[in-house]
This record gives structure tokens, sequence and C-alpha cells, in this order.
């Protein structure tokens, strides 16, 4: 009987721990204030890990499965998942005739490749990404190409060559057209930007509400008791904005739509910047610095970074004006100073001394012409050609200053080649010591891209065929 | 065998192929055969037109721009078969968010310039060996990929302009370097699902 009793109270206590540790685990998961450290499999990868703790980032709903991520990926990485940017779009292998293929390899879904929990596994670059995914497809790419023979399949993305989602920056006729180019080319200057130039073609700039017009000192509207000629109003008349009939009220006391005025805001914030430059705005939200704005989050504190930052900025948080400074908006400062104030780490170190900080020097000095010279953002947040809609480009600074940067070789077309030759760009950005050093030097390894292309090249100009008119076509 | 069309895009099809597909007044089922042959038309109408009066005429005749695979880069023309593949990439897209229009299409070659779009399947590769073999004749079967039955259609995709031949024997990458106009270059293939 004793015996009997203490099964019984046995299983009353077990099943009292069952539902109350169900009932904890229910409550904490559903919960919207509760901690859900508890449910971690793992602590993020390098990309993600400003957004610890913010399980409903990705995990939108509790009990979601995996469409619930995927739907969480495609929200921030969408707009680059799709063609022209993507040369694996989900499309193609929706397509039947690819079933084998998903069968191997699932990749329909990012979390096939992207294990987000596991930074043990992740590249240098923060991003989780199996070694041997090109060969799920394309193993036999050695009959298609001789030239591939004998190259291990964790040599695919080497020196820029191949990426799964961006496979369009170095194809053979590109490197062909490149070949033989000198390290740095005759006509080393960047684009310069068309925000202000497009201004009546941007469907949703608020030009009924804020005309374009050239606005003096005296024009400030500002009535809350700042005197105008004080230093905040002679900053702003010195501005693209006081140059384009942005006055104080645009910003402190933003018109709404149907023309009702808010009240005065001492300290706006991404928002309003946002009225006009949405593009930029979200461009920001989707790099490094901004993501925790997309998600929901207070804006990142710089001593939350995982990069080697400075210790006198910690407190610092990033907005839209941490870096461009309110009222002055000086965009000088924000390609440089900005980014050094913070950063801390070799590369950053070592700009002062590089040949690009020596050029930026020259064109803010004025001895060398606008585009001539090379700031942090020039690399980082390339000025590119920007679909604003399906029918209107403008070249733009990307405020997404991640995108570019992983692997690095991405940047060999945004930016290396807009000064230098292509094998030269290959060859300097795999050079991690150079990288380090900020490019002070010359690359002390050499990438064969560019022997494989030159062989190719040899290989057509022998085969070439009897048709005469190929000129037309761009092979 | 025959699949039950949605009204919305029976209607459609039915506006642009009148009483060709539409087996009887008011009816809402059309064969699966009808709608791929349907479809068919219509892809190779637009493409014919494209390579025609753009690419044939700027390029041959008026030899005013060049049309290439990277169009982008050499601010050129794009390809006639890169236009047609453009089109299947967002149909892809459209139907995945509409699963009741729900078909795909390729373009492919038995002798392909880039080698992903050689023939993949068996039904490919008998389709393709089929219409190369048998000028101006289509292929249909039926095959199963994945847990999905579907039917195919393969129909010959011909030559219809110098630009078209002159291009393929000219690319360091095609296997094949003798087509003349009128050949049988490759098929387009249609699927459409169909229930087992």
């Amino acid at each position: 009987m004793a015996d009997g009793r203490l099964q019984q109270t046995l299983w009353i206590v077990w099943l009292l721990a069952t539902v109350g540790l169900a009932a904890w685990l229910g409550n904490t998961m559903l919960s919207e204030k509760a901690d859900k450290g508890v449910f971690m499999p793992g602590p993020l990868t390098p990309g993600h890990h400003q957004l610890q703790l913010a399980c409903e980032a990705c995990h939108s709903e509790p009990l979601g499965g995996g469409e619930v991520l995927q739907e969480a990926c495609i929200n921030c990485h969408g707009a680059t998942r799709k063609k022209p940017f993507d040369s694996h779009p989900v499309s193609k292998f929706r397509d039947p005739r690819n079933a084998d293929r998903l069968e191997n390899i699932d990749a329909l879904h990012c979390v096939t490749c992207h294990t987000e929990h596991r930074p043990e596994i992740a590249r240098h670059n923060g991003v989780t990404q199996p070694r041997d995914l090109c060969a799920h497809c394309h193993g036999d790419i050695a009959a298609e190409r001789p030239s591939h023979r004998g190259m291990a399949f964790t040599t695919c993305a080497a020196g820029g060559c191949h990426n799964f989602h961006d496979n369009r920056s170095l194809y053979t006729k590109f490197l062909i057209k490149h070949l033989d180019e000198s390290a740095l080319l005759d006509t080393a200057v960047i684009p310069q930007r068309e925000f202000a130039q497009l201004l009546d073609q941007l469907e949703d700039y608020p030009a009924g509400q804020y005309p374009v017009q050239v606005l003096a000192l005296q024009d400030a509207d500002a009535d809350r008791g700042v005197a105008a000629g004080q230093q905040v109003h002679v900053d702003w008349a010195a501005t693209a904005h006081a140059q384009s009939g942005v006055n104080c009220s645009a910003c402190h006391q933003p018109q709404a739509p149907d023309g009702t005025q808010p009240a005065w805001s001492e300290h706006p914030d991404e928002q309003v910047c946002s009225r006009c430059h949405h593009l930029e705005a979200e461009r920001f939200t989707r790099g490094k610095h901004g993501m925790r704005l997309a998600a929901g989050l207070p804006a990142l504190q710089v001593s939350d970074a995982r990069l080697p930052m400075r210790a006198d900025a910690g407190h610092q948080t990033l907005g839209c004006n941490s870096c461009h400074g309110a009222h002055r908006y000086d965009v000088r400062r924000a390609a440089t100073e900005a980014c050094t104030a913070c950063h801390n780490d070799p590369h950053t170190l070592a700009y002062e001394g590089s040949p690009h900080a020596d050029l930026w020097r020259q064109e803010l000095s004025g001895d060398l012409p606008a585009g001539s010279g090379v700031s942090c953002a020039t690399c980082h947040m390339p000025r590119i050609e920007f679909d604003v809609t399906d029918w209107l480009t403008r070249v733009m600074v990307d405020h997404n200053q991640s995108a570019n940067l992983s692997p690095n070789s991405k940047m060999i077309r945004s930016v290396c080649l807009q000064c230098h030759g292509l094998e030269f760009s290959i060859d300097a950005l795999a050079d991690r010591q150079l990288v380090d050093n900020n490019f002070s030097g010359s690359p002390a390894l050499h990438v064969s891209t560019m022997d494989l292309a030159a062989a190719e090249k040899e290989r057509r100009d022998s085969e070439a065929g009897e048709d005469g008119d190929t000129s037309m076509f761009g092979f | 065998m025959s699949i039950r069309m949605k009204s919305s895009i029976g209607l459609a099809v039915c506006m642009c192929m009148g009483v060709a597909i539409a087996a009887e007044p008011g009816s809402e089922t059309v064969s699966v055969k009808a709608m791929a042959d349907a479809l068919h038309m219509v892809m190779d109408s637009d493409r014919t037109v494209y390579t025609k009066k753009i690419v044939n005429r700027l390029v041959k005749k008026d030899k005013v721009i060049k049309a290439s695979e990277h169009f982008e880069d050499d601010q050129a023309l794009a390809l006639p078969a890169q236009m047609f593949r453009f089109g299947a990439e967002m149909v892809a897209e459209r139907s995945a968010d509409n699963p009741e229009v729900n078909f795909s299409y390729s373009l492919q070659s038995l002798w392909p310039v880039n080698k992903q779009n050689a023939p993949q399947t068996d039904a490919e590769k008998e389709g393709l060996k089929f219409i190369a073999e048998h000028k101006g004749k289509n292929f249909y079967t039926t095959e199963k990929l994945g847990k999905q039955e579907y039917f195919t259609a393969i129909y010959p995709d011909i030559g219809v302009a110098p630009v078209c031949v002159s291009c393929h024997n000219a690319h360091p990458d095609s296997p094949k370097t003798d087509f003349k106009l009128g050949d049988v270059m490759g098929g387009v293939v249609i699927r459409i699902p169909v229930e087992s």
C-alpha cells in the first residue's frame, strides 16, 4: 500500500511539474514581454546578432514553421534576391524540370543553406553557407569548361568568380574585355549623385508642400525663440536643404498630406528624413547600421557591435543624424569622419595614411575635381544606379553599407573598376593584408582568374569561325 | 485528358483564341492540349515579332545597335531567347502567387549555348530528339516530376531570322556551328500540372 501511495504521489508530482513547465513555457512563448532566451537553440551568427532575443523579427508567429521563417528572410532580403541580381531565383527551382535537383537540395528555402543559430559554422564574412553548395548541381563543370578541371569545390567563390545570388560580376566576356588593364585607369572618377536633378521626376517627393526654391538665412521659419543668425540657421543656410526649399518646419513640423501641421518636434527622427529620402532610409535599414530599426527595435548602440569600435563612441546610436549631423548635413563628414569616429579596426585606422585618403584630402582642398577622392563611403556606400521605380533610375548613395561587403569581391564592379583595372582589383581584394593596411601598397598575391580568361580568349580567337559578322553580337 | 479551367484564365484564353480551344459555348473546360497549343502560339508569335521587327531590323538591317546576352553592360538589345526566358521567369513568379493558373515553360535545345538548357528529363530528351527528326511536328506526353504529374508539350523552335542562325553558329559556347535558316534549333517545353 505504501508503495502504491508513493507511486500515486510521484504521479501527481510529475503531472503538476509537467503542467507547470508547459504553462511556463507556453506563457514565455506567447507573452510579448517574456525573455525567450530559453528557446534559443544557439547564439545568432554575426549577420543577425543584433536581433538576439528579438525572436519575433524572424519567428513572427510563435507556432509557425518554415514558411514563417522564409517570409521573414524575404521581408528583409527579398529585394536583393530578385533578378537581375539573383542568378538563382526561387522561380528557377520551381520549374518542374528541376524537381530532381530540389530533392537533392531544397533551394526554395533560405534556411537550407543559411543556418542562423550556428555561428560556429559561419564563414569569415558572417554568413553561414555550405562550402559544397555549387557541386550539388554543377559537379560536372569540368566537362563543360575544361579550364575548371581539377578545381576544388571550395574554390568556386574564390577571387569573386561565383556567387550563388549574384553571379553576374565576372563572366567570361567581361573578363576578356578587361584583360591587360593597368592597375590605375586614366579615367579615375566616380559618378555624381542625381537626386537634385531628378526631383521633378520623383513622384513621391512632396514638391507640392515644399516647392523647390533657394532659401536664405532670413527665410528660416523656426519661431521657437531661436534667433535668426544662430549657428543652426547658419549651418542650415549652407546646405542643399536651404537650396531646395526645405525650411526648418519641413523637418521640425512636417505637414501631413492633408495640410495639417503637427506640433514642433525638437528632434525629428528617421521617419521625417524618409519623407524625401525614403530610398536612402530604406537601404539604411537593410544594412548592419539600421537593421534593428527595420525589425522595430531601438536603434543599434555602438557598444553592441561585434567589430572593434572606439570605447568613447560606445554610447552612440545609429540613425540618420549620427553620421549626417542635424542642420549641417555635411555629406563630406558623413563620408569619412563619421565612420572613423566609431570604427576602430586595422582597415579603418590605416585609412588616414592610405593613398585613397590622400586623394580625398586633395579633393576636399579643391586640388582635384569632384569624384577624384576616395572616402570610406566611396567604397562602402558607393554611388550606384538605383531603380527608383520600374521606369526611373538615378545615381544614389547606397546607404546599405553591408550590401557589397560580403564577399568583398562584390565591390569590384560597383567600386574598384571606377578607377582600377580588373586584375589589380581582384588581386587586391583577395590580399587580406592589403585590405588591413587600407591598400597602402600593391597586391602580394595573384588570383588566376584573368589567366584563365586570357587562355579562353586565345581559344576563341583560334576557333573563330568563318561567320564574319559576329561583331554585332555581344558574346 | 482535361483539366478544369478556372473561369479567369479560361475566359482570358478563350478571348485570345476564340473558338479554337473552347470546347462548347459556355463551357469552362478546354483540353489541356489545346491550352498548351494556345499558350505556345502566343509565346511564339510574341518572340517572332521581337526577333523580326526589333532585333533583326535594328541589328542586321539598320545596323544601329547590337544585341547581346550581356545587354545591360553592353547597352544593347536583349536577345530574343532572353526576352523569352524573362517572360518565363515572370510567369513562374506570378503563377506562384496564383496557383490556379499553374503552368511553366522553358526554351531548351540539344545544342544549348548554356548547358543548363540541355534536356534534363526523359520526356525532354525524347521530345527534343523527336521534333528535330520530324520537322513540323509537335511532341506531347505526360511525365511525373517530383510528386506531380504533368502534361508536357514540346514545340519545335525554328531559326526564323538570319540573326538566330548567325548568332548561334558564331557563339563560342555553341556546340553546333552549322545551323541554317529554317532549321529546328531547339524546342519550347510547356508543362501543365494534371491530376494523375
